[in-house]
């Protein structure tokens, strides 16, 4: 309970340096602290927590980031090469050195959600906490009582954005532990579509604590990529509870890339609320020394003829620990639905370890499911068969490494994103190995 | 090039290998044969290096190099290339990706430069007609649903692409029928060459109809108990390893 109360100190502090707000956000930010006082952190009793010990965080007196300065050059080399809108926050706090909004298209808003509240509160009170409410977890309270940043995203009816959009967090070496408590709002309306990438970096000593709360709520027909490529540095705590909220026809697809952070846990959840809706989740976990990286997510299928696809990929060496847990949920009368999950995982090492848990909830007669996992290592033969062709062997085990990421990162069409995963998984590999070059020739081949 | 002086070899506990000698020069076919359970397979494996295998006598040495003291890559780098009797499935490393790889690595270990890649793609479209197989298996996974032919023609395309000093062909024959065996035996001969040597494991003399070796060796009980030249496999063809194994024992 003592843990409980060192945060709402902090918070306390907090708020008695804050300016006047909006009632509405008062009232939730006490809503939020109440929720949170009275559940407490989570602990292993917990089934939703049944593998993941959070005292790590629990037990850290974090500090608040009281500015954002980060040195471009700095900034730059963490920064994804990609051509982009580019909103930027250092541990929280919004960086708009960092960021790039010139020339946003016609239909598209993006701002930082103090500049949102700014302008127009109301128009944010509504749909922020909408899907994500106190109650979902004692992170998402946490997150409600101390919420001051984030991005909001906002694509007008009809508007096709080309550019992909990055919401960039950048966790920084404090001298003491930081937290944050993002927010990510994103709408998007009727037959809209983009590419959104949040990206998580940092300065690779950091130990700073980043709980966000990302709402994506999709129109009938809109179409959204969402990217979140989670590379913290290794001493960082990363909680993400992310909704989407999905019309008719609307297309939703994650690709949730982990790669870093001493302890991640993602919740990711789709309500599929029309007729015709997709959700596209894939996922790649890899872990490696003593990281912790467990994955939750859940599709409801709240209305007839939606689909979802899932597959989630683990990669763990060292005395990693992994925990896959993908429920498919098909409400009453959701018929005709389609929804499969996967999930694969590869043990690098004896002490690695994988929780898995598939789990398929149907009330509905006229379905097509189906879910499944595995978990096994690398196949030595293979790794023998490559190596008398002259490969070395550390070389011959990253390829093969690689090669059973290699569903979920083919699915990845952002080069930038795509070679950030490489690097992690199957590290440097040399020149002469290069799997782009490899790739051109081969298609060059073709031709 | 190759020689393997008095082989005592152990695979869990039980002797396979009782003493074979065998010396390969540059420029020859060797086939080794012998009945099934004999020890074929196994001096192959044990030249490449396969985990499992105890080498408690003898020694194996390859252009005067201790090849027991080498590492598996080691062994390809210098030019000992086996071709597997059941070619090993790798999923999702494409075909192109492994022959471009392996290519590179034994390059660089010798100490020359990478393969350009319009020479590399140029040696590729070569060895694959020559071969008989649709580009389309370079953007396959190695082996990934072959069948038992195409794997077969597959090994044969590595050894054309990495043209090893010796070539070890473990059973290259089995499972072929006529016709891809003819494409397999003109891929074998068109690697020999004076620099060259070639050791054929075989059970039948089929093969030998079309790459006529230099030398015939007959394994019986992990010992080479006759060796000759090619009118050797066609009289065990005729008269089977019985008449052998009785002589030898």
């Amino acid at each position: 309970m003592s843990e409980v109360l060192t945060f709402l100190e902090t918070l306390k502090a907090r708020s008695q340096q804050r300016a006047e707000e909006p009632t509405w956000i008062a009232a939730r930010r006490q809503a939020g602290a109440a929720r949170f006082e009275a559940m407490g952190f989570p602990t292993r009793r917990d089934e939703e927590w049944k593998y993941t010990d959070v005292r790590a965080i629990s037990q850290t007196n974090f500090a608040l980031a009281e500015n954002a300065e980060f040195s471009q050059a700095g900034a730059a080399a963490l920064t994804l090469p990609i051509d982009a809108y580019r909103l930027t926050f250092v541990d929280g706090f919004f960086s708009a050195a960092l960021s790039d909004l010139d020339s946003l298209p016609q239909g598209l808003q993006i701002l930082p959600l103090s500049q949102a509240l700014t302008e127009n509160h109301e128009a944010v009170g509504g749909p922020l906490g909408r899907l994500t409410g106190v109650e979902f977890s004692p992170f998402a309270a946490l997150n409600t009582a101390f919420m001051e940043e984030g991005a909001v995203v906002r694509l007008a009816p009809g508007t096709v954005v080309e550019k992909p959009i990055v919401l960039q967090f950048l966790s920084r070496a404090n001298a003491e532990p930081t937290m944050c408590h993002p927010r990510v709002l994103v709408e998007a309306a009727g037959r809209s579509e983009a590419t959104l990438i949040e990206h998580y970096t940092g300065e690779a000593d950091a130990q700073n604590f980043t709980n966000v709360v990302g709402e994506y709520m999709l129109d009938r027909g809109a179409i959204v990529n969402h990217y979140k490529l989670q590379e913290a540095p290794l001493g960082d705590y990363h909680v993400a509870s992310m909704h989407v909220e999905q019309g008719r026809d609307s297309r939703y697809s994650s690709y949730n890339l982990n790669l870093g952070g001493a302890l991640v846990r993602n919740d990711l959840i789709s309500d599929l609320n029309g007729k015709g809706a997709e959700a596209n989740f894939l996922g790649l976990f890899f872990g490696q020394g003593r990281q912790h990286v467990d994955n939750h997510t859940k599709v409801n299928h709240n209305a007839p003829l939606t689909f979802s696809n899932e597959n989630y990929k683990g990669i763990l060496g060292d005395r990693a620990h992994g925990v896959f847990n993908g429920k498919v949920f098909v409400k009453r009368d959701s018929q005709k639905i389609e929804g499969f999950q996967s999930n694969q995982n590869l043990l690098l090492s004896d002490r690695a370890r994988i929780d898995a848990k598939p789990e398929l909830e149907i009330y509905a007669d006229d379905v097509k499911c189906s879910h499944g996992t595995t978990t096994g290592q690398l196949d030595e033969e293979a790794v023998y068969a490559m190596r008398t062709r002259g490969i070395d062997e550390a070389t011959a085990r990253a390829l093969l490494t690689l090669a059973f990421a290699g569903e979920v990162l083919d699915a990845v069409t952002l080069d930038a994103i795509s070679e950030r995963v490489e690097l992690a998984v199957a590290g440097k590999l040399p020149e002469r190995f290069n799997l782009t070059g490899l790739v051109e020739t081969a298609s060059a081949l073709n031709e | 090039m190759l020689e393997v002086k008095d082989l005592h070899v152990t695979v869990e506990g039980s002797e396979i290998l009782k003493g074979l000698s065998l010396s390969i020069k540059a420029g020859e076919v060797h086939a080794l044969m012998g009945p099934n359970g004999a020890g074929k397979s196994t001096l192959s494996a044990v030249i490449a290096g396969k985990d499992g295998y105890e080498v408690t006598q003898g020694s194996i040495t390859f252009e005067g190099k201790n090849v027991l003291e080498m590492e598996i890559e080691e062994r390809a780098q210098a030019g000992l290339l086996l071709g597997f009797q059941y070619p090993v499935e790798i999923p999702g490393v494409k075909n192109i990706y492994l022959l471009k790889a392996a290519l590179n690595a034994q390059r660089v270990a010798r100490g020359e430069s990478e393969i350009p890649a319009p020479e590399f793609m140029k040696l590729i479209k070569e060895q694959l007609n020559f071969m008989k197989m649709d580009p389309s298996f370079l953007q396959r996974a190695v082996n990934e649903g072959f069948s038992g032919g195409e794997k077969k023609r597959n090994e044969i395309l590595q050894m054309l692409v990495l043209q090893p000093k010796l070539a070890m062909l473990d059973e290259i024959d089995s499972g072929l029928d006529i016709d891809a065996m003819k494409v397999v035996a003109d891929g074998v001969n068109s690697l020999r060459d004076q620099e060259r040597a070639i050791l054929l494991v075989t059970h039948y003399q089929r093969l030998l109809d079309y790459i006529v070796p230099d030398k015939v060796h007959v394994l019986v009980d992990g010992r080479i108990v006759k060796s000759g030249d090619a009118e050797l496999a066609k009289e065990l063809e005729a008269n089977g390893y019985e008449g052998i194994e009785e002589s030898a024992a």
